[in-house]
């Protein structure tokens, strides 16, 4: 696997809040993240959990004045993007960070032809001719795997079916060589079978040019098919951050193991199980651990004081009394709180 | 469909409409209670001049007939000659036409360009207080009364700055002095070609007044349009990826979103020009302009029914023709729509 | 007692039309100019009523001439001077609000009546009824209205009630095509499906299913037009084709001042103002009410 080399975007201790009619929505609360050169993270949540606020809040494309970060710095290649200019901000976006969402018809405007509009991005950001332009937009639909040729250029977004819509998403995002990609449930608005399409397609990326990319996903299985590492968040924070294999089959977080709980693994629908309680409203968060209300382990301190990271494995980080707690008590090597059934835990991670 | 297809059936269905049209103008004149042949012979006729008016004009005839008479010499060209002038409704209308479009383009134009900017800038601002002062402006412009702007801009501009011309078209010692070669039949654009320089200022001056007053209701008009019409396309999700992909804020506004957004302004145009093809009877009218509004005032208050059927024919297959022409330039703007 | 009970026993069983109500007062109420607006057309209707009472030489504002005063320019005795007739102009501003109120809330009300259930009936049907209703009002509407509603007049002969008769004949169809949209995009709707294969009689269909729900866009338009109905009356009247002199109409009166703007400017400018002052306010509401009424248009 090729994990970790240079820390390409760090997240820390992100604080967002929104106002909204009813009052402030605390939407991030203290998010931390960090994303490596090449490496795809899973970023895992129910809706509403903050995944997408996080992705456009790196991008800086939040709603201001509605929208205000009131703590935490974003480090992009160790710059912070938190102190940059709008204009700033504005050339970094395209060029060393995009992001593509989840419906590819809507994202794509209808009333231009595809190859002029990655053809834009390109000028916009390269300021190349028209005709190096042309060449460098025919080379981004080839590597999106979308025939680079003329006919592809000039059609419109209606003509293309959902999968290749978001080719082309992809190709207009990568056109000018970002390193870091954010892509927002790409394969959401998909059928399943062209969403296995897509999802090679971002390690088909990865491999040839070294994409690194936060995928964000509501769907374990999606993430587990994809990704190096996870990123489990609840109602604004992370809970628990590891490579893929080690959260998945040995989580810790009891959020974690209720969400995996939930993915079928050849059950039956009878069988299947959902996490008890609704998402908390973010205006009037829960104290402490916002989880707690939900949490089938909830101790005295939970609702007194927000947990903080603590390692559960090599590179496997998780914010939990309970499990903290769990892995303190163990002496010997550590013993994983409640294992989810056997059966589908080899299933969804990578080779 | 292909986009040739749209374009084809398109121009068919504007044909039958303009078929309807002059159906509808043979229809009114034959409805209403006046009778064509007593005003053809003027008030104080005997009975028997009348009786010979009715068969002189066909009028005796059944109305199957007269109708097939009627669309025969419409298409012919032959629209019959004016009670008034004498000469044929047709050439008549040919040679006031030219003027009122100078009018109506140029006010069009100046009201296009300023609605869609203005309109595009309050939805840029939504809800500061540019957008209410620019709401009680364009809408403004869609209750002023153009008869009455019209006196008020004249007062304003004539009488207290002594600024502009008060009417007409031209000033009498420009036009004596430097005579325009008649062209295209518009003053200003002939003065421009021919290089006619003493003449275009006069021209340009005279037409400023008439054209403000019919630019006020499709300005505020297009404005309006172009202002919901972009809030609409500016929530779109392709302006957030765009966004996201470092296109700067003008690019979305004047590009990403305006070529969305101008489908609707299209139309409203269109509309407009409607608007404008009777506006400018009142402002010709005030601004004693020789054009065809004038001409179709005074023969409304003359009972030239001829010249009026004439008019009324004109001015609605101009507005068809426009209409086919913003739906044509729709279906290029936006490729969707052929397919609808 | 019984009035009392059966008033709360209907306020409970309306309390959802209550609540939606009072919200949509609430969002119309915030909105300032759509107050004016009201507040305008109000005072205006209340003007016209009254007019007799508070106009300061109603005989004059009827259309008596007086002319030991003519062309007198505004002064405390004639707060908007006197026409060339004498006339003391603020009466009949006064006296002018009647005509485009009656004018424009009559023919408005006509037009509906006629173009909403036509609309409705085209739109639910469908097929041939629709096709020949749909090409019946594209030719009307290839005529520009007002084109439309000057050569009618002009055939017709010059009065108020053949002005009104024009402008119903020329605007009709945008009523058509309002309420035939809506009705077409509700043809299909669960609800009226099952009330199809119920066996309810299509008439009732419409009237209870349909038009109510084309209810909002039409009172919006209605709104809106009522301005543009005063506009194109008055300016049929002031090319002689509408009211008839000694009558006080504002376009009228416009039409009246217009030879004298550049020495007697208050003649034809009052009555103007009074005019652009209306269908501004009619404007307001009308784009309050569309915020209120008409969701899918949101400014």
């Amino acid at each position: 696997m090729s994990a970790a080399t240079a820390e390409l975007l760090a997240i820390h201790d992100l604080r967002l809040q929104f106002r909204s009619m009813r009052g402030l929505v605390k939407a991030l609360d203290g998010v931390e993240l960090t994303v490596h050169d090449g490496e795809i993270l899973g970023l895992v949540g129910e809706s509403g959990c903050g995944k997408t606020i996080t992705g456009l809040a790196v991008l800086g494309l939040l709603q201001r004045p509605q929208a205000e970060i009131t703590s935490g710095a974003i480090l992009y290649r160790g710059d912070d993007l938190l102190a940059k200019t709008d204009a700033q901000m504005q050339k970094l976006r395209g060029r060393d960070i995009s992001m593509v969402f989840q419906d590819p018809l809507a994202s794509l405007n209808p009333v231009f032809a595809v190859g002029n509009q990655i053809e834009d991005v390109v000028r916009l950001h390269k300021g190349v001719s028209r005709k190096e332009a042309r060449e460098t937009t025919y080379k981004a639909l080839a590597s999106v795997g979308l025939p680079p040729d003329k006919d592809t250029f000039k059609r419109y977004p209606h003509q293309f079916s959902g999968g290749m819509r978001q080719r082309v998403c992809m190709a207009m995002a990568l056109a000018c060589g970002s390193p870091l990609l954010i892509a927002d449930e790409p394969t959401t608005a998909l059928d399943v079978t062209i969403q296995a399409q897509i999802l090679n397609l971002l390690l088909k990326l990865r491999a040839e040019l070294d994409v690194a990319q936060i995928l964000i996903t509501h769907n374990v299985g999606v993430a587990a098919q994809t990704c190096d590492r996870i990123a489990v968040m609840y109602a604004g924070s992370v809970v628990e951050e590891g490579p893929v294999s080690e959260v998945l089959k040995r989580p810790h977080h009891p959020y974690t193991i209720a969400l995996y709980q939930c993915l079928p693994h050849g059950r039956t629908a009878a069988e299947l199980q959902t996490i008890p309680g609704t998402v908390p409203d973010l205006i009037d968060p829960p104290t402490g651990c916002r989880f707690h209300p939900r949490c089938s382990h909830v101790m005295e301190i939970c609702p007194t004081a927000k947990p903080q990271p603590v390692k559960a494995a090599e590179r496997h980080w998780v914010s939990c009394f309970w499990a903290a707690e769990g892995a303190g008590l163990s002496a010997g090597p550590f013993r994983p709180p409640t294992p989810p059934d056997a059966p589908g835990t080899d299933d969804g991670a990578p080779a | 469909m292909t986009i040739w297809a749209y374009v084809v059936r398109r121009i068919a269905l504007a044909v039958l409409v303009l078929f309807g049209v002059a159906t509808i103008t043979f229809l009114m004149v034959r409805i209403v209670p006046s009778d064509p042949a007593a005003v053809y012979v003027g008030s104080n006729a005997r009975p028997e001049q009348i009786a010979q008016a009715r068969r002189d004009l066909g009028l005796d005839k059944p109305l199957y007939v007269q109708y097939g008479i009627y669309m025969k010499n419409l298409v012919k060209g032959d629209w019959g000659d004016s009670l008034r002038t004498k000469r044929p409704v047709l050439n008549d209308i040919m040679h006031f036409l030219p003027t009122s479009l100078e009018l109506i383009i140029t006010a069009l134009v100046v009201a296009t360009i300023v609605g869609v900017i203005f309109g595009v800038t309050t939805a840029h601002r939504k809800g500061t207080w540019i957008d209410l002062v620019m709401r009680v402006f364009s809408t403004g412009g869609v209750s002023i009364p153009a008869f009455w702007l019209a006196l008020m801009l004249q007062i304003a501009f004539f009488r207290v700055l002594h600024l502009l011309p008060v009417a007409g078209q031209s000033d009498i010692f420009v036009a004596q002095a430097h005579p325009i070669t008649a062209i295209t039949g518009m003053p200003v654009v002939d003065a421009l070609i021919t290089g006619n320089w003493p003449a275009f200022t006069d021209s340009a001056r005279h037409l400023v007044l008439p054209m403000l007053c019919l630019a006020a209701y499709p300005m505020g008009v297009i404005m309006r349009m172009t202002r919901s019409s972009m809030l609409e396309a500016m929530g779109n999700d392709y302006i957030r990826m765009a966004r996201a992909l470092g296109v700067p804020p003008r690019t979305l506004l004047y590009k990403d979103a305006l070529k969305n957004a101008f489908g609707p302004v299209l139309t409203v145009i269109g509309l407009t020009f409607a608007y404008s093809l009777t506006g400018t009877f009142f402002v010709e009218l005030i601004f004693a302009w020789p054009g065809l509004g004038y001409y179709a005032t005074t023969s409304i208050l003359s009972m030239d029914y001829p010249a009026i059927m004439g008019v009324t024919i004109m001015v609605a297959a101009a507005y068809v023709l426009v209409n086919l022409a913003v739906d044509l330039a729709q279906a290029f703007l936006d490729p969707r729509i052929a397919l609808s | 007692m019984t009035t009392s009970s059966s008033l709360s026993d209907w306020r409970v069983r309306h309390q959802a039309s209550l609540d939606e109500a009072r919200y949509n007062a609430r969002v119309f109420f915030k909105d300032k100019l759509a107050v004016v607006g009201l507040v305008i057309i109000v005072v205006t209707i209340a003007v016209a009523v009254l007019a007799p009472h508070i106009a300061p030489y109603p005989a004059q504002g009827r259309g008596d001439s007086n002319l030991k005063e003519r062309f007198q320019a505004p002064s405390t005795h004639h707060l908007m001077g006197t026409d060339n007739q004498g006339r003391d102009i603020l009466s009949r501003v006064i006296y002018g609000a009647r005509i485009p109120l009656i004018i424009s809330f009559t023919v408005t009300a006509v037009i509906v009546i006629i173009g909403v259930p036509l609309g409705g009936i085209a739109g639910y049907y469908g097929g041939r009824v629709d096709e020949v209703v749909m090409r019946i009002t594209d030719v009307f509407l290839a005529f520009p209205s007002l084109i439309l509603a000057i050569t009618f007049v002009a055939f017709l002969g010059p009065s108020i009630r053949n002005v009104m008769i024009a402008i119903v004949v020329s605007w009709w169809p945008w009523y058509t095509r309002l309420v035939r949209g809506v009705a077409v995009s509700l043809r299909e709707r669960p609800y009226v499906e099952a009330a199809r294969t119920m066996g309810v009689r299509n008439l009732t269909i419409i009237w209870r299913h349909i038009l109510p729900n084309a209810f909002g866009p039409v009172i919006v338009q209605m709104t809106l037009d009522i301005g543009t109905v005063i506009l194109a009356a008055a300016a049929l009247s002031f090319i002689g084709l509408g009211a008839q002199a000694p009558t006080a109409e504002w376009g009228l009166m416009i039409s009246e001042g217009k030879d004298y703007i550049l020495q007697q400017w208050w003649i034809g400018t009052f009555a103007g103002l009074a005019i652009f002052i209306l269908v501004l306010a009619f404007n307001f509401v009308g784009d309050g009410l569309r915020d209120v009424l008409d969701p899918r248009s949101k400014r």
